[in-house]
């Protein structure tokens, strides 16, 4: 007789219910609405994701453990699910004039988009290594369909091609690691696992050899969804190839996903084990900054410059990781918050520019901006300060809190590497900056705008300055949401 | 800590220019005249506000002076924390009086995009006034920080030669020695976290963190992160590099602003955190400290003589002339730290009318060179007198703001060690030498030069800029016992934390003594 599914758990799982929903009415939808009037489908995924992101609310203050332990509802899981639902928010928004500029003014576009946002928002509440693994393959197989959604360019389907290889070879390794943990705790369950490998029960579980192992391919399953050296190989031709809206949306989106369960499972669940994954964590992550900055250097294109960006801000997320204290979390959170505006704000720049047969992405397309269009140029230097960690802007008080972290916790190496790539990375930031401002606009030139690009390019560049002078609500949330981890 | 007035004056002071800032980008840009007025008026009403900090400035007071202090980041123990003691008020002055001055001097030298320029000056006024200001460490590294951007800017849009180049280089870096003063002032925090060490809580606040008492060897390692900081903005050699790139591809203003401000703020950096945050650290540093000033002085001066273009030439002055200030201040005693902080304002203001002048002839002549002048003399009376007393000043003249400055300096490094007193003597012998020489090819000789012989004197709205400097640089000559007495306070704390042997036992008098001699 199958077991009624309990009421607590539904409501445990409201918020990604209103999304299945409504994708669902998208997809069915999709065929009766002409041409001219999708916009109606951009519309209501935008409202279906604000009504996920308020019913969030709902769950606030609650600690639920539900479908027998497979998702938790907790502070840590709502905090980064507000954040994946912004997230998803900004990318619709910025995707209205785009998806008609590259004609792929298609239903299915945002239908995907709301499975990804389902698969990502399950994330960070995945208490189970198998609800992990059902929600990472969720989002992954949205993001395979949506990087090869321009069908009829070659760059994008060599991206969707790419990642979707390197996605199931990735997906492979972690099932791989699965079994492993499962064949050595005996259980699949974080909580469980945390006790097991403390000694709860069996005291010679952190001792087997073959936990090393599991933890290895973890690791390099992590490594490819967030794209941390020697696993990013393929992030920029990826990222390149992609429909801009969803580069966007998988160095944002994906990216943070990944990382809050790798708080989860890192940080709660192999915590008793930290001595062997911290080091190899170290070398990631010092690799990582390093390649990404350097690698920026000498880019061209602005989406692969933004590519290795993205590659080197996975390097300063993982010091929170390697410290493994509750500044350490709390600071990925709060890095996060800043990560989500700036870089989505730098993306805006490529579609502002974009135009019918130019994808507007070499940075030599932005010549002049900042001299027609003033304030989209101080909205550039404004991300472009927050990407670096200059103050008064997020992404300072996000590398202020990652550095202080990895001070606190005697990793004075990791400190002292992730400034020296703040300085590098100011090189090529402000290389585009300097082509924004000063070298003349190349011809008279109309940006692709549209109102709801406007409102979130207000919305970023507001939140960049207001979290960069007022960050004291986003880090009070944060020490209170990492609390469960510890 | 207190403050006399019932209003957070200083908030009012620093963030007026800010708020001139957004009301000018509200004014249309095709109205050049208004904006220009209307941001003149702003740096003016600022001016006269600082100077009321004087009225109610209580110098034998040696507490921090209209003290703000509110909660800003609680979670962190960020305070929004303001303060001045004689030190910073008097670099307070310096700013409020150098930075109309570069306004005005730009009325006609920038045409193209007005309005962002004169946005990014008031931008920048503000943020120097802040570090000037800031008794908590997070605010002033915000405002250490901001201040790279519009001078970037003021750099990469309105200079000239390689401007992009210098513009980059100038904030590379800069950037790269605050963020390791970041990683410092991160650890001093933690540090003062411990309470075995420290205070036992997480504060920000200098006057909190000055009750320290660190191990030498963690000092040791925080003095080297904080020295990379302020010593690539001095800049003390061998980071000096950027220096002559950024002043001689600045615009006129910027180079001003920069010679008159940016760089006092390095070593207002050393005289207000280094030295009473980590004082056996300074102390065990001064050797090392005081050869990089000799270097700095004696290569500095070396290198203006060689130079062709004359900004370069001054550039290259301010390196030997920092050399002097980081001479006194590491002399560790009170004539040197006295002198060594007049001698910050001496250097912004002759350096400072140095770069006014060299502008006056860019725009007349639009070249830099010294070769292409020469008996500008007599074509341009008002000009040359200007010039020849600013070059008295820069070089030391008694009588002069630069001799008051230097000598004291002196008097400090000689009791410090008398061999380097007199490396220290040649610097100056050589700053006669090479300002001399430019003031003779630039001013005299024959007029041979056709385009020379058309070059106007100087017009009524130049003479009015230059004349306070010129004021202000016999004011300081003649009678500095305002400024010393202004400095002295809060230079005897400082010296009696770092070095209390240095002190004589009846430490006040023996420095009224001194200043009774000149």
């Amino acid at each position: 007789m199958p077991t009624p599914v309990p009421v607590s758990s539904l409501f445990a799982i409201f918020p990604e219910i209103i999304l299945g929903i409504a994708a669902c009415i998208i997809f069915v939808w999709e065929p009766f609405v002409p041409k001219e009037k999708r916009d109606k489908i951009a519309y209501f995924s935008l409202f279906a994701l604000i009504l996920s992101g308020l019913s969030l609310f709902l769950l606030c203050g609650q600690n639920i453990s539900a479908f027998s332990g497979m998702i938790v509802i907790d502070a840590y899981a709502i905090a980064f699910k507000a954040l994946l639902v912004l997230s998803s928010i900004f990318v619709v928004l910025m995707s209205f004039q785009y998806v008609k500029t590259e004609r792929i003014h298609l239903g299915e576009y945002y239908g995907l988009i709301l499975f990804a946002t389902i698969g990502m928002m399950f994330l960070p509440s995945a208490s189970d290594l198998l609800s992990f693994y059902l929600a990472l393959e969720l989002m992954s197989m949205s993001f395979y369909v949506l990087t090869a959604f321009m069908r009829k360019d070659e760059k994008s389907l060599e991206a969707g091609v790419k990642y979707f290889l390197v996605g199931i070879f990735t997906s492979g390794l972690i099932l791989y690691a699965i079994a492993f943990i499962y064949g050595i705790t005996g259980t699949t369950h974080l909580g469980a696992i945390r006790a097991t490998l403390a000694g709860v029960g069996n005291a010679n579980v952190a001792t087997n050899p073959a936990l090393i192992f599991a933890t290895i391919l973890l690791i390099a399953g992590f490594g490819f969804k967030i794209a941390s050296v020697p696993f990013q190989m393929w992030a920029p031709d990826v990222y390149e190839g992609s429909p801009t809206t969803i580069t966007a949306f998988l160095s944002v989106g994906s990216k943070l996903a990944a990382l809050s369960v790798m708080g989860r499972v890192f940080v709660f669940g192999l915590d008793a084990y930290s001595a062997d994954w911290q080091p190899i964590l170290w070398i990631i992550s010092v690799l990582t900054m390093t390649l990404g900055n350097v690698a920026a250097l000498v880019q061209t294109n602005f989406k692969r410059l933004l590519a290795y960006s993205s590659i080197g801000h996975s390097g300063y997320f993982l010091i929170g990781l390697i410290v493994k204290s509750e500044s350490g979390m709390s600071a990925i959170f709060v890095h996060s918050v800043a990560y989500l505006f700036m870089t989505l704000g730098a993306f805006v720049m490529i579609l502002l520019v974009c135009k019918e047969g130019s994808r507007g992405d070499q940075i030599s397309d932005l010549r002049g901006l900042g001299r027609s269009h003033p304030v989209i140029g101080i909205a550039f230097v404004l991300f472009a300060l927050s990407l670096i960690g200059i103050p008064p802007t997020a992404g300072f008080i996000g590398k202020l809190l990652l550095f202080g972290s990895a001070i606190e916790g005697q990793f004075y190496g990791l400190a002292v590497i992730g400034v020296l790539n703040s300085v590098i990375s100011l090189y090529y930031y402000f290389k585009v900056a300097t082509v924004m401002f000063m070298e003349e606009p190349s011809q008279e030139r109309t940006l692709s705008f549209s109102i709801p690009i406007k409102i979130g390019l207000w919305a970023m560049s507001i939140a960049t300055l207001v979290i960069g002078l007022y960050p004291e609500p986003i880090i009070r949330a944060a020490l209170h949401s990492v609390k469960v981890l510890f | 800590m207190t403050n006399v007035f019932n209003f957070p004056i200083l908030s009012l002071i620093a963030f007026l220019p800010l708020i001139g800032c957004i009301v000018l980008l509200f004014i249309d840009k095709s109205n050049q005249k208004m904006i220009r007025h209307f941001t003149f008026g702003v740096s003016i009403v600022t001016m006269a506000l600082s100077f009321l900090l004087l009225l109610g400035f209580n110098a034998d007071d040696v507490n921090m002076q209209f003290a703000e202090k509110a909660a800003w980041i609680p979670t962190l123990g960020v305070e929004y924390l303001l303060g001045v003691d004689g030190i910073s008020l008097l670099l307070i002055l310096l700013t409020t009086i150098i930075t109309p001055i570069a306004i005005i001097s730009s009325y006609t030298a920038i045409h193209d995009r007005t309005k962002e320029y004169y946005v990014s000056l008031l931008f920048l006024e503000t943020s120097m006034l802040g570090v000037f200001m800031a008794l908590d460490l997070f605010m002033f590294y915000i405002f250490w920080e901001v201040m790279l951007v519009p001078m970037y800017f003021l750099i990469g849009i309105w200079g000239g030669g390689r401007r992009l180049y210098s513009a980059i280089k100038f904030f590379l870096f800069t950037l790269f020695g605050s963020l390791f003063m970041l990683l410092g002032i991160l650890a001093v925090y933690f540090l003062n976290h411990d309470p075995a060490i420290g205070s036992g809580t997480y504060t920000f606040n200098l006057l909190t963190l000055n009750q320290m008492k660190l191990p030498m060897d963690i000092q040791f390692w925080l003095f080297l992160a904080f020295f990379l900081g302020f010593a690539i903005k001095v800049p003390m050699v061998p980071f000096h590099t950027w220096l002559p790139d950024a002043h001689t591809d600045a615009p006129t203003a910027g180079s001003v602003v920069l010679a008159g401000v940016l760089l006092k703020m390095g070593t207002y950096g050393f005289v207000r955190f280094c030295l009473p945050l980590f004082p056996e650290a300074s102390h065990y540093f001064a050797p090392t400290m005081v050869m990089l000033s000799l270097i700095g002085i004696v290569y500095g001066a070396f290198l203006a003589l060689a130079q062709k273009d004359i900004k370069r030439l001054i550039a290259y002055s301010s390196v030997s002339h920092l050399g002097f200030v980081m001479l006194g201040m590491f002399a560790l005693n009170p004539q040197g730290l006295t002198g060594s902080i007049l001698q910050m304002v001496n250097h912004g203001i002759s350096t400072g009318a140095l770069f006014l002048i060299v502008g006056m002839l860019y725009e007349r002549r639009h070249t830099r060179l010294i070769s292409d002048f020469g008996g500008l003399a007599t074509q341009m009376p008002i000009l040359t007198t200007f010039f020849a007393i600013t070059m008295f000043s820069s070089i030391g003249l008694p009588g002069l703001n630069g001799f008051i400055g230097e000598f004291l300096i002196l008097v400090g490094a000689f009791q410090y060690n008398k061999l380097f007193a007199g490396i220290a003597v040649i610097g100056i012998i050589l700053g006669a030498a090479y300002m001399l020489w430019l003031f003779q090819r630039v001013m005299f000789g024959p007029l041979d030069k056709p385009e020379n012989k058309i070059l106007s004197d100087l017009n009524g709205r130049e003479i009015a800029y230059m004349v306070p400097l010129i004021i202000l640089m016999f004011w300081i000559g003649l009678y500095p016992k305002p400024f010393i007495s202004m400095i002295d306070p809060a230079v005897m704390s400082i010296v009696k934390k770092v070095n209390p042997s240095a002190l004589p036992p009846t430490g006040a008098v023996a420095l009224a003594s001194t200043r009774g001699n000149k």
